[in-house]
Order: structure tokens, then C-alpha cells, then sequence
């Protein structure tokens, strides 16, 4: 096996694996001591499932000397740890879940189980989702493969910084305010957020109901729609899965961008922005002009409220969806509780930490008797105003682009003492979520030596159209193959 | 808006969570902070807009027929609870 197997991308080592140049248990030992390697510094998984993970590569091998098994089988993949996974605790980054072993496997996970992926292991993450630079964790925070200093992003930091430093070709995750594109832009790889209903809720714990969506983070774009064709679909066991046939995510590769119309999100060019990372995305647009599209500026005036808006939903919804851990039926119970109601209390009190707590009392204040015309009825219709702002946009265009977050990564701890700083570090990607709309964020160059994320977003159900933008520019530059130097 | 330190407690209380008593007036300031922050929505003009009842134009939540389609899993459920006895989820005794 060559030294450089895992910077092979998936699509290679789909076809390295039928070709016989190396075989999934190979694979598998690779990722893993990769893994074990660069958990004292990136502290990446909460759960390395290495026994497992060999029996499912010995399988995957006979399958594939039978020429039998799916699209993915010997792959390697890394959960984001709120998936639940059968026989493998999940613990969604919490004390609270930090025993919980799922009895079933949530639809992603049994979907990719059956293309024949082999799980590595489950990723850190903040505390129950509700983290921009994961360091909610209970488990520790996860570091930036480029920085050790830095943050990854998050809330999905652990899924980011996995295949970032090559741990992984393949991992997980999930985007309720940009958690799939933030950590992605932060770490220098591809992060695709689906529309809302196209992957299955089933058995990714919730957070915000209406706002989450599974999804992936892989080196390249080809590579997203390998994962997409087979964990896309309806589901009847998530009542917002959305019943509409998945198209052929990787046979639309390649098509030209002559006549695209691309859009720039005026509001996103901003004071906030730093100009290096502004440099980077223009040099990117002009790129993208270079292949044959048309930019033209186009404004989406209610998108500043984007971030006030998903403050009121996203607790709201996550006060109510967080009620179900109360210490009776799983998760952490105090010990020796006086009564039921200090059972619920100090069970609760134990388990949630600080951001998870916060938000849900916010979410308990804004849905309280008196309050809830103001804010959650407020948020809602403002959230129809930046919808009907998407529907005008896409009239006029194909797809809006620009940057996925303000600045690069930032120091660990820099934003922890001030939750609103924190919480603007999604200014960019919450619009999407508020819409439902598919999204992406693609490396497009480095600022001050750290990557730098290109988003790219389109109308409902248009992944395969964001796939193929993402991957005709990545066969034009090379920003999607950089690897830190400590891991390449 | 500040929020006092009852507000807080009481809170708390609706949402089920002991707070320790450093905690309250951590969550005084930054929860005062977020609602000053999402005070922001009251600038848009919402006098004739609907509230969004669903992400996707048009959908609404699917119902499914009402028929039993579970089978009995409590053991396995059960591997993850605290307290069990006869097949039941003990709590401290709530009727005197």
C-alpha cells in the first residue's frame, strides 16, 4: 500500500478497493492509526470502534472478492456523534448522554451501513449541537488540524477536522444553523447541507426540528455526491422526510457552467468581513467567470435578521425537544433525588452544560404565557420574510454565492464569554437554514495560512446543481487537496 | 431587557434545571443580552405576514395511518434506564 493512500479521495479508494490495489481491512488499520495517532492532540472521536470496525472490514473484503456488497463498500466513515448508531454509545458531545447506547441506528447510518461503509468511530461535537466552535463538548474541545491554537468550527468540529487531517476520507454531520458548513469552511474542506427533508432526521438526536439536516463533510465535492446518492431519500419513519426520487448526484458531474447565473449576496459583502477572506472568495467568483458564468449582485434586505430570528426558533424548538431528557427512561439521573421533582432537576441540572442550559431557558422564556406572540410568532413570520427573500433571489439567479463565515478560524477560547459574539459566527450560513435550502461551503485558498470557505447555496432540492458548481471549480484549482503539513 | 434574578429562578424552574447559585446571575446577563439581540425582529414590518408553519413551501407535517406498527421492545429500551423493576421506570414515590 502507497504512503499516500489516505489522501486518496473517496471516488479513489471506491476504486482502489474493486481494483484490488489495497483491501478494506488495509484501509481500516490505516485510518484507525491514524486516529489513535491524533487523538492526544486533535481529541477529534469521542469513540474509536476499532474491533468493530476490523470485523466490518473483513466482512466488506470477502463482499467485494465475491464482487458483491453496495456503492461504498471497505469505505471508511466517521459518524458525527448524534447519530445514533445500534450497540455503539451515543453520546451527542453531553454527560447527560454520556452512557446512552442507541438500541436501533438512525436511517443515515443504516442507509450508508448498507452501501457497505466500514464506521471508524463517532465525532466530537458541541454539547448536543449548540456550538459554533465545538468547544461545548463534554468531552474536550477538538483542535483545528491546521492550528492546534484554533478552533475547527462547529458544531460539527470533530466530523471537519477528521477528514481535514485525513483520519477519515468520509465523515457525518449535521447543519441546524451552519454546523455542516462552518466547521467545513474553518477546516479546508467540503461540507454539503441538504435541503430540509431530503436526508432522514430518523435517529440523529434533535435540537431544533425545524432548522436540522444531516449531511456530509468529505474532501471534494465528487465525493459528496457518491455519499449523497445513497443517504438521500424518504423515510417514513421521519414525518418531514419529503417523499421526491433522488437524482444521480454524480452522473450530472461535470457539466459545463456556460450561461450560470450566479449571485452575490450583497448583504454577506459586509463590514464584518475580513478582506482577506474577501479577496479569496472574489478570486474565486472571477474563476467561476472564467468557466463561463455571469455574477450580478443581488440583495436579500431581511437576511441581517437572520441571526435574531434563529435565537428565538432554534431555542424554542430545542427547550422542547430537550424535555424528553428527564432522567427517567435514559440518559443521567442524580443520585439519591429527594423527590420527582428533584429527580427532574438536579438530573437536568447535572447533565446539561452551560450553552445547552442557556438555550434552553432562552427557548422556555420565549415560549412562556405572555411571551410567545412577541418573539417565537415574531421569529416565525420574520423567517417567511427571508424565505420569500430566497424565492425572489432564485428567480433572478441559479445559485447565490459568498463567503461561509466573516473570518478564519480563531483562537479556542476567544468567543467562550460572550454567547452573542459566539453566536454571530453563523451570520452567513443561518439564512439557509431558516429557508430550508441545500448548501454548501468548498475551500477556495487560505487567509493568513488558514482556509478559507466559498458558499455556495441554491433553491429547494437542488444538490445536484450545487455539486456540479462545487466540482467543475475543483477540477480548476486545487484548495480541496491541501492537507495540513503534520498530516499529509 | 434585564432580567432579574427571580425571572431567572423561575425560569429554571418552568424548564425543569437546577441552576447552582453562581449560575443565576451568569444567566441574568447573557440571557438579558439575547433578548435585547433578538429584540432586533421588532424592526421588520410582519403586519401582514404569515408565521412559517413548515421549511418547504407548501408541506405540511405527513400523517400516517393510526395503526400499530411497533413491536413490544421494552427490555432492549430498558438496557438504558436508570431504575427498573418489573418491567416498569421507577421514580421517587409521588403519591403520598
Amino acid at each position: 500500500m502507497s504512503d499516500a493512500v489516505h489522501k486518496k479521495t473517496l471516488a479513489q479508494l471506491v476504486a482502489g478497493l474493486r481494483a484490488k490495489e489495497f483491501s478494506s481491512v488495509e484501509l481500516t488499520r490505516l485510518f484507525i492509526e491514524r486516529i489513535e495517532a491524533s487523538q492526544p492532540k486533535l481529541n477529534a472521536f469521542i469513540s474509536i470502534t476499532k474491533e468493530q470496525a476490523m470485523a466490518a472490514a473483513e466482512a466488506a473484503d470477502r463482499d467485494l472478492a465475491a464482487a458483491r456488497g453496495g456503492a461504498l463498500t471497505g469505505v471508511p466513515i466517521a459518524h458525527k456523534d448524534l447519530f445514533c448508531t445500534a450497540g455503539v454509545r451515543t453520546t451527542c458531545g453531553s454527560r447527560m448522554l454520556d452512557n446512552f447506547v442507541s438500541p436501533y441506528d438512525a436511517t443515515v447510518v443504516a442507509k450508508l451501513k448498507a452501501a457497505g461503509v466500514v464506521s471508524l468511530g463517532k465525532t466530537n461535537m458541541d454539547e448536543f449541537a449548540m456550538g459554533s466552535s465545538n468547544e461545548t463538548s463534554y468531552f474536550g474541545p477538538v483542535r483545528n488540524p491546521w492550528n492546534p491554537e484554533l478552533v475547527p468550527g462547529g458544531s460539527s468540529g470533530g466530523s471537519a477536522a477528521a477528514v481535514a487531517a485525513r483520519l477519515t476520507p468520509l465523515a457525518t454531520a449535521t447543519d441546524t444553523g451552519g454546523s455542516i458548513r462552518q466547521p467545513a469552511a474553518l477546516c479546508g474542506v467540503t461540507g454539503l447541507k441538504p435541503t430540509y427533508g431530503r436526508v432522514s432526521r430518523y435517529g440523529m438526536v434533535a435540537f431544533a426540528s425545524s432548522l436540522d439536516q444531516g449531511g456530509t463533510i468529505t474532501a471534494t465535492a465528487e465525493d459528496a455526491a457518491l455519499v449523497m446518492r445513497e443517504m438521500a431519500g424518504f423515510d417514513p419513519n421521519d414525518s418531514t422526510s419529503v417523499d421526491q426520487p433522488v437524482p444521480d448526484y454524480v452522473a450530472s458531474l461535470g457539466t459545463p457552467l456556460t450561461g450560470l447565473k450566479i449571485g452575490l449576496l450583497k448583504e454577506f459583502f459586509d463590514k464584518g468581513l475580513d478582506p482577506e477572506n474577501e479577496r479569496r472568495i472574489r478570486e474565486a467568483l472571477a474563476i467561476y467567470e472564467k468557466l463561463g458564468a455571469q455574477l450580478r449582485e443581488v440583495s436579500l434586505p431581511n437576511l441581517p435578521l437572520s441571526v435574531p430570528a434563529y435565537y428565538v426558533v432554534a431555542p424554542a424548538e430545542c427547550s422542547s425537544n430537550l424535555a424528553r431528557f428527564d432522567g427517567v427512561r435514559f440518559g443521567h439521573r442524580c443520585k439519591d433525588p429527594r423527590d420527582l421533582m428533584d429527580l427532574y432537576k438536579r438530573s437536568r441540572g447535572e447533565g446539561f452544560g452551560a450553552e445547552v442550559k442557556r438555550r434552553i431557558m432562552t427557548g422556555t422564556y420565549v415560549l412562556s404565557a405572555g411571551y410567545y406572540d412577541a418573539y417565537y410568532l415574531k421569529a416565525q413570520k420574520v423567517r417567511q420574510l427571508i424565505t420569500a427573500d430566497f424565492s425572489r433571489a432564485f428567480g433572478e439567479v441559479d445559485v447565490l454565492m459568498g463567503p461561509t463565515t466573516p473570518t478564519a478560524a480563531f483562537a479556542i477560547g476567544a468567543k467562550t464569554s460572550d454567547p452573542i459574539t459566539m453566536y454571530l459566527n453563523d451570520i452567513y450560513t443561518i439564512g439557509a437554514n431558516l429557508a430550508g435550502l441545500p448548501a454548501m461551503s468548498i475551500p477556495c485558498g487560505f487567509a493568513q495560512g488558514l482556509p478559507v470557505g466559498l458558499q455556495i447555496v441554491g433553491p429547494h432540492f437542488s444538490e445536484a446543481k450545487l455539486l456540479n458548481v462545487a466540482h467543475v471549480y475543483q477540477r480548476e484549482t486545487d484548495w480541496h487537496t491541501r492537507v495540513p503539513e503534520r498530516y499529509s | 431587557m434585564a432580567l432579574t434574578r427571580e425571572q431567572i429562578e423561575n425560569i429554571a424552574h418552568l424548564a425543569r434545571l437546577e441552576l447552582q447559585p453562581t449560575e443565576v446571575p451568569v444567566y441574568q446577563t447573557s440571557l438579558s443580552a439575547i433578548l435585547d439581540f433578538v429584540g432586533e425582529l421588532d424592526r421588520a414590518d410582519t403586519a401582514s405576514v404569515a408565521p412559517m408553519a413548515h421549511p418547504l413551501p407548501g408541506l405540511s407535517q405527513r400523517l400516517r395511518p393510526d395503526v400499530i406498527t411497533e413491536k413490544d421492545h421494552h427490555e432492549l429500551y430498558q438496557e438504558n434506564a436508570p431504575q427498573v423493576a418489573a418491567a416498569l421506570y421507577l421514580v421517587p414515590k409521588v403519591i403520598e
